[in-house]
């Protein structure tokens, strides 16, 4: 290990031509590449003592193998100088700012003291107020037509993009060599006022007369299968630069006519511009012989996959896996199902001590290609044995000693840290503990889909492996699925049952639902329940249990609960114990007495839930041990009664479609007399709108009425406990308004919230007439899916539809953008011991976190104290 | 509105109170926060209210003001020229 040293800060400066002399291995004085027998050039781009580029050789100028040679510069004299096309505003505000004669900024010299002086206490502690300052003097030099110090009188200075300037006066076009010799005179106090640091970067060193050639390290050549040689952009470019430049030597020194030697200067000033920056406005891009842009030196470190954002802050890492994922109810919430195949690729280290070394043996034993085995072992000395190429076994296992390291393969067990993108909160990326399964996906609790946003119609995840103690340590207290089931953005918990669930818990706890010993049996040993079995709801004419009475040996024994259920609305209404509906929950002392469960008590993103305080008062163990057990619980009865939608559950008989026809019949009335108002002027005008608009306001109200109607009509024939209800009432999946659309009609389809009016002139399609603003030629849709649309209409409900696709993606592109933006913003804040939130400045943003200083896991909606909570918790049971 | 009558900012709703607050009492609010007054967060003395109140650049100012989570919360000010 070489010594090692602190950065006590970085300094940017601009580099000078002696510099670039100094720091070079060798002038590269010739645009030939390769000889004849396809070595490199000496002196050409690709000379070896700009570093070694293969392996086994030795630098020729630092002496060093591929590994450790850091690459070398060279560099290249111009015939001419040229502009360095990133300097091009300092070059134009310093021509402008100081005299054309002597060179001074143009501001007498007791301001000058002044200004520096104040610069000088400014810049430490301030250093926006100083370069606001610096703004200031440099606006006021460019304003003096007169040198303060000489006297001479100074002329307006053009800048013509990209890179020439013009003086509107005697010198006319300054060409790069009387730029310098300007720039040359500025003297260092003066530039320092403008904030510029002399020592590091005069001006005429943004004139550039050397330019460096940078190591083939940074430019490699690639060798195709052809055996062809294929070189990097940049060096391509560089043979152009250095080709013009030996090209306008050789004029210039054969005295060519000046015109000629002008243009090959300005062709040179276009190389060495697009080799800095290939995307400067007014430039033609530099292109490949396939009209491929180049990408040069700023491409480079721009943009996505540009040096910043793609490799230094978004770095790819070893002991990581990537596959698509699948549902397993099988599994803890806090498990994740690997592959064996991943299994065996992905390592832990172990340290071999007395205790663990016969297993270690074990798996060292196994080797590489049979599980559970290990792929390296290190030994004392630091050597790394890579066991595929070990051919005994037997023998490196019995040579393990304590101290050792052993790289076993992943084993149940273990803690890894699993990832889905976008990663938009802290849930994103949750400690699972494996579970090795067959098969080829990651295999994931269903409970866990909505704080990682996942669903199964093909996403992948990531999956990382903690390399040490402390990382394992820290992912399975701080990060393990368990300590994330209550969500810090509104307290309630993101972890909860979802569809399947919801309907399960519902029929489970169902006042109907009575079971025989046989089946409590089934259900009770589906989580490995031990305990007591209760006393019989029901002793005769058989035994039978029911599903609330499960489902209480679930709950802890002074758990007292009460809230309104899911199913709690229109005619199933309850908001007390008084409830024949059973939509009232009421937990006394553990006891589930009254209502069902449904979404609002078990299901995910439901505050104030059943769940959300079993987790809070019990803790996040309890938590993951409930929703282990009555997820497996609520599955297993679901399967046992058996549960699915079929088309009879949205069927509607005849009388039902002619009540829908009247409805039809009575809006379109509606509608008739509201358009006939409006064209004899008699409509009342909405206040803010226009005639036309109001119309179409009320058009939409009756339509939007009408759709309900028809909907309430056509519910009215159905089962309200059949399949598709229990799913909508109970959260499951699905609304009324879908049921609706199934059964009874599809109603308005809409674009922006309007009724769709494009299309053809004065109409939406070819089947209506000019002018006709009647329902049906507007988007109104008297269908629904099980009786099927028409052309016209299916043509209007794409319509609608597309929006909705169109929105979606508008949107995540949108909060993307402004996520990444306001991260970058408040990355580095933290909240203090003392509550307040501070910069890594020091500076105060917040005098207390959140203004409360309050944890928003730990609160229901916003409070820190939920004083009914406590009521109920502690004598709810009286009640 | 008429020239004469000036609008008094202070008396506005949404505008919370402001205060100079005593030199004695800033250093001791600085040492409880433990902060230096630059690393308060700044308010430039044209800021209406600054002016309205007569705060000078270098004095420290405090806003009462009302809160969504707390109901009332008092944060300082430190007033730079500008």
């Amino acid at each position: 290990m070489s010594e090692q040293k602190l950065i006590g800060g970085i300094k940017f400066g601009i580099l000078s031509p002696d510099m670039i002399r100094k720091m070079s291995a060798t002038a590269i004085v010739t645009s030939e590449v390769y000889d004849e027998n396809g070595l490199p050039v000496e002196g050409g781009v690709m000379d070896p003592r700009l570093g070694v580029i293969e392996p086994g050789q030795k630098c020729a100028t630092c002496g060093n193998t591929l590994a450790r040679c850091p690459g070398h510069f060279g560099h290249l004299e111009l015939a001419r100088p040229v502009i360095h096309i990133g300097f091009v505003r300092h070059i134009y505000d310093l021509l402008r700012a100081t005299c054309r004669r002597c060179g001074r900024l143009k501001i007498p010299d007791e301001e000058i003291d002044r200004y520096l002086d104040l610069y000088n206490r400014l810049k430490d502690k301030w250093p926006q107020l100083a370069s606001s300052l610096t703004d200031f003097v440099k606006r006021k030099a460019i304003k003096a037509m007169e040198c303060p110090h000489c006297g001479e009188k100074q002329f307006k200075i053009r800048l013509e993009k990209p890179t020439t300037f013009i003086e509107e006066g005697p010198l006319g076009r300054l060409w790069p060599t009387k730029v310098r010799e300007w720039l040359e005179r500025i003297p260092d106090r003066d530039l320092r006022v403008l904030g510029y640091d002399p020592e590091f970067a005069r001006p005429e060193w943004m004139v550039i007369t050397v330019l460096p050639v940078p190591p083939i390290a940074v430019r490699p050549s690639i060798l195709l299968e052809t055996g062809i040689r294929s070189e990097d952009d940049l060096t391509h470019k560089l043979v152009d630069i250095i080709r013009t430049n030996e090209k306008l030597r050789e004029s210039i020194n054969s005295g060519a006519p000046e015109v000629i030697v002008e243009d090959l200067w300005e062709l040179l000033q276009y190389h060495i511009t697009t080799y800095i920056d290939n995307e400067v406005p007014g430039v033609p891009p530099a292109k490949r012989r396939s009209g491929m842009p180049l990408r040069t030196l700023a491409q480079r470190l721009k943009g996505k996959e540009g040096r910043f954002r793609g490799n230094l802050s978004g770095k790819r890492v070893d002991f990581s896996a990537r596959t698509v994922i699948s549902p397993d109810p099988n599994l803890s919430i806090n498990e994740v199902g690997v592959p064996i195949e991943v299994a065996m690729i992905l390592t832990v280290p172990e340290r071999v001590t007395p205790w663990n070394i016969d297993e270690l043996r074990k798996y060292v034993l196994n080797g590489p290609y049979r599980y559970p085995g290990a792929n390296y072992i290190i030994d004392n000395t630091g050597r790394r044995i890579d066991l595929r190429f070990i051919k005994d076994l037997k023998a490196i296992a019995e040579s393990l000693k304590p101290g050792y390291i052993v790289e076993r393969h992943l084993i149940n067990g273990d803690i890894v840290l699993f990832n889905r993108q976008p990663s938009l909160h802290r849930m994103s990326i949750m400690a699972h503990i494996v579970r090795v399964l067959p098969g080829r996906t990651f295999r994931l609790h269903l409970a866990v889909c909505p704080p990682y946003n996942a669903d199964f119609d093909g996403d992948e995840m990531n999956l990382h492996v903690p390399q040490t103690i402390e990382a394992r340590a820290e992912a399975k207290i701080l990060l393990l699925v368990q300590e994330h089931i209550l969500s810090p953005r509104y307290g309630g918990p993101i972890i909860g049952g979802i569809q399947d669930y919801s309907s399960g818990a519902y029929l489970l706890s169902s006042k109907v639902t009575l079971l025989t010993k046989d089946q409590v049996s089934d259900l009770l040993a589906s989580i490995n329940y031990s305990g007591e079995i209760p006393e019989p709801a029901v002793l005769s004419p058989i035994k039978a249990w029911s599903g609330k009475q499960i489902i209480s040996l679930l709950l802890p024994e002074d758990f007292n609960f009460s809230k309104e259920a899911k199913i709690s609305s229109g005619n199933l209404k309850c908001t007390d114990e008084e409830c024949f509906w059973d939509s009232y929950l009421v937990v006394k002392r553990g006891k589930l007495l009254l209502g069902v469960l449904d979404k609002a008590a078990i299901g995910a993103q439901q505050p104030e839930s059943l769940l959300h305080f079993l987790v809070r008062e019990y803790g996040t163990s309890f938590g993951k041990e409930f929703m282990d057990k009555a997820f497996k619980l609520f599955l297993r009865f679901i399967e046992m009664r058996g549960f699915t939608m079929s088309i009879v559950d949205i069927m509607i008989p005849e009388e039902a479609y002619k009540e829908i026809e009247e409805v039809i019949v009575k809006v379109r009335k509606e509608i008739e007399h509201l358009i006939q108002l409006y064209k004899e002027g008699k409509l009342e005008p909405t206040p803010g709108r226009t005639l036309r608009e109001s119309l179409e306001i009320k058009i939409l109200e009756v339509l939007s009425r009408a759709r309900d109607e028809a909907g309430e009509r056509a519910t009215k024939y159905l089962d309200p406990f059949n399949n598709v209800f229990i799913m909508a009432k109970t959260g499951a999946r699905g609304s009324t308004l879908n049921i609706t659309q199934m059964a009874a009609m599809l109603g308005q389809q809409s674009v922006r919230g309007q009724r769709i009016h494009r299309g053809y002139r004065g109409r939406t399609l070819p089947h209506f007439k000019r002018g006709d603003i009647g329902p049906e030629a507007r988007g109104f849709v008297s269908g629904s899916f099980v009786k099927g649309l028409s052309p016209i209409e299916m043509f209007f409900h794409a319509a609608g539809g597309r929006e909705g696709l169109v929105d979606t993606a508008v949107r995540t592109s949108q909060s993307g953008y402004m996520q990444r933006r306001l991260i970058n913003a408040l990355q580095d804040l933290r909240v203090e011991y003392d509550g307040t939130v501070r910069s890594v400045y020091g500076h105060l943003i917040q005098f207390r976190y959140g203004e409360d200083g309050i944890d928003p896991k730990n609160t229901s909606f916003g409070k820190a104290v939920n004083v009914e909570r406590i009521i109920e918790k502690h004598v709810g049971w009286r009640k | 509105m008429s020239g004469k009558k000036k609008f008094k900012i202070m008396d506005h709703e949404l505008v919370p109170k402001h205060e100079v607050v005593k030199p004695e009492e800033a250093v001791r609010i600085l040492k409880e926060l433990g902060v230096r007054p630059e690393n308060l967060p700044w308010i430039r003395a044209s800021d209406p209210v600054v002016k309205e109140i007569g705060a000078k650049p270098g004095d420290i100012i405090r806003i009462e003001r009302r809160s969504p989570t707390t109901g009332k919360i008092i944060v300082y000010r430190f007033v730079v020229a500008g």
